[in-house]
């Protein structure tokens, strides 16, 4: 029996070995495969951006021969009339982003822990309520919402954009706070308001600090949400000084004279704040994004 | 479920009145029911201005039954709808299964992977308009495009026209949209997972339980609700979902990759008609609205559950 064991092992830890080096050899190929997936359209995004060429000479190959970040110096000194109006469209991208991301944590976060905490009503209710929100889609219902804009006094005006998105944000973010709020014992909200506490004094000094994670991850999501957006501004905002970067965008697409070199700079440049926030925020907020964990 | 409601039993029996704690139970009454309504107010404000008003305005504008007699005489329409349904089908599922599958990858504990997982997720912090822009130039046809020129360098042979052909370009879009959502799905997925008590694989280890059984019979009964919640909310939100196939195939060739919401935004601004626009964007609700009851219905067992 112990020299048949003993005969076996060798073969035994044989085949472990080469099972384990088949799993390791699995998942490099499977880790560059998704790094060549993530990574491809950023690379060729700058690929187009240092392209020498500029207006329409294209000189496209898998790797740039004579790579210039000369486009980003033009972008700096806006000497050519195509990109002049660009650092204002950046002023107004960013001023409608944050709005967008403290309006919605605010309106999020009061109406939660006012339904969530102070049990207004059932939890369901709220999330319930604000999920009718995409019983249309959003890409239609901004046609009803031009008009009553208008109605409203607001066209051409940001903070139509900013309503507009934090409407659309604001569900999912009830959502995801009020599954986070689950993890915090109602009884430290009870020691606050036998101490005394006012309810906002709860909401400022234990609700907020205690939901931070979860608040990070609903602004990262209002911010990048306001951030995707194009439709909503391009149907909003009409004057040139209104112009956001999403809309110079897509007039650089719509345009076939226009340098894609610039456009490919621009939305470099354009890309860069979510990511420096949704990376200086990450480990922050990932706890936030669990969406309730298992126990769904 | 039965280990929540058999927590929840002792706490029934014992029915006897705490002394007067300043908890807040429903009905609230007081200075609180008046912080928690002014809490609430912000909210509804934002609710009544800019959801019941646009959607009853919408349904206003679409009401009229000729706009949908309308629609189905158009063979555009027809075909939108149709890859409305393709588009979100496939897409969602896909980002879906693909999401549960990678998380299991990215759960692993080694250096490079952890490393992997910051690169990966760069696709969802990427804005929607630079993002599919780069796809669209990425997939315009030989000598310009990149794919189509590795494709050349790779195998010798010419890349397809890939907007050239309605399936393909609708293809397109799909894979796009992919790309961008699946790291978000991904990353809930995985804390998902990271919630999971070790012990249960531990236990499955010691029955000799092989990788398969331990993700069908642990991982997946567990994550169903998640997976479940999760795929219901990116199918609502597929549905509104204009920017790839805007941005990408831009529709070509002539309305063959349109979704409803593209189309609809055509009828309302190139041909000026935006009734017809919003009926479009109706059309979509008799499939849209039961989505959006089955996930109330789920966050609501949910909650029954906790």
């Amino acid at each position: 029996m112990s020299t048949a064991a003993a005969a076996l092992e060798p073969d035994l830890r044989a085949r472990v070995r080469r099972r384990r080096f088949l799993v390791e050899a699995g998942s490099l190929v499977l880790g560059a495969a998704i790094l060549i997936w993530s990574l491809v359209p950023v690379y060729n995004m700058f690929l187009v951006a240092l392209d020498p060429g500029g207006h329409n000479e294209f000189s496209y190959e898998i790797w740039p021969s004579q790579p210039t970040l000369g486009v980003f110096a033009d972008l700096w000194n806006a000497d050519d009339e195509d990109v002049r109006d660009i650092w204002p469209a950046f002023g107004n991208s960013i001023y409608i982003g944050v709005m967008v991301m403290a309006f919605t944590v605010l309106i999020a976060s009061l109406a939660s822990f006012a339904v969530g905490r102070m049990r207004l009503a059932k939890d369901w209710s709220l999330s319930g309520v604000a999920l009718l929100t995409y019983a249309i889609p959003a890409s239609t219902l901004i046609i009803p919402f031009l008009r009553i804009m208008h109605i409203y006094g607001l066209t051409d005006n940001l903070w139509a954009v900013i309503a507009a998105e934090v409407t659309f944000a604001t569900p999912y973010a009830i959502l995801v706070l009020q599954h986070y709020a689950k993890l915090i014992p109602s009884e430290l909200d009870d020691a606050a308001r036998i101490d005394g506490a006012s309810a906002m004094q709860v909401y400022l000094r234990i609700y907020m600090p205690l939901m931070a994670p979860a608040l990070a991850a609903v602004g990262t999501y209002a911010l990048l949400f306001a951030w995707n957006d194009y439709f909503y501004q391009y149907m909003l905002l009409l004057s040139e000084k209104h112009t956001t970067v999403a809309m110079a965008l897509e007039q650089f697409f719509d345009d076939d004279d226009a340098p894609w070199n610039y456009m490919m700079a621009i939305a470099i440049l354009y890309s860069l704040p979510p990511i420096a926030i949704f990376y200086g925020l990450r480990r922050f907020m990932a706890s936030g994004l669990t969406l309730g964990g298992v126990r769904g | 479920m039965t280990i929540s409601s058999a927590a929840r039993a002792p706490r029934k029996s014992v029915a006897f009145k705490s002394p007067r704690l300043p908890r807040w139970r429903s009905p609230l009454h007081g200075s609180d029911l008046g912080w928690a309504i002014a809490f609430v107010v912000p909210y509804a404000v934002l609710f009544a201005a800019f959801v019941i008003y646009p959607m009853a305005y919408g349904l206003w504008m679409g009401s009229d039954p000729a706009l949908y007699t309308a629609l189905l005489a158009d063979p555009r329409y027809l075909r939108a709808a149709i890859n409305t349904i393709a588009f979100v089908g496939l897409a969602v599922n896909g980002q879906m299964v693909l999401a549960l599958l990678l998380s299991g990858f990215f759960a692993r504990r080694r250096w490079w992977i952890k490393a992997l997982l910051i690169v990966y997720v760069l696709p969802w912090a990427l804005p929607a308009v630079p993002a599919y822009l780069s796809f669209h130039w990425m997939l315009v046809a030989y000598p310009q495009g990149l794919i189509d020129n590795l494709i050349t360098a790779l195998f010798g042979f010419e890349g397809p026209f890939w907007f050239n052909h309605g399936w393909l370009a609708l293809g397109c879009d799909i894979v796009a949209d992919v790309w961008k959502w699946m790291p978000l799905w991904t990353l809930i997925f995985l804390g998902g997972r990271m919630a999971i008590p070790q012990d249960l694989y531990d236990a499955a280890d010691v029955d000799g339980a092989s990788p398969f059984r331990r993700f069908a019979h642990i991982t997946l009964p567990l994550l169903a609700g998640l997976y479940v919640v999760s795929t219901l909310i990116a199918t609502i939100w597929s549905f509104g979902d204009y920017a790839p196939v805007l941005f990408i195939s831009a529709g070509t060739p002539a309305f063959e990759s349109e979704v409803v919401s593209t189309l609809g935004f055509h009828y309302a601004l190139d041909f000026a008609n935006p009734e017809l626009g919003v009926a479009a964007g109706l059309s979509v609700m008799p499939l849209l609205i039961p989505v959006v009851i089955l996930l109330i219905l789920r966050l609501k067992a949910v909650e029954v559950q906790l």
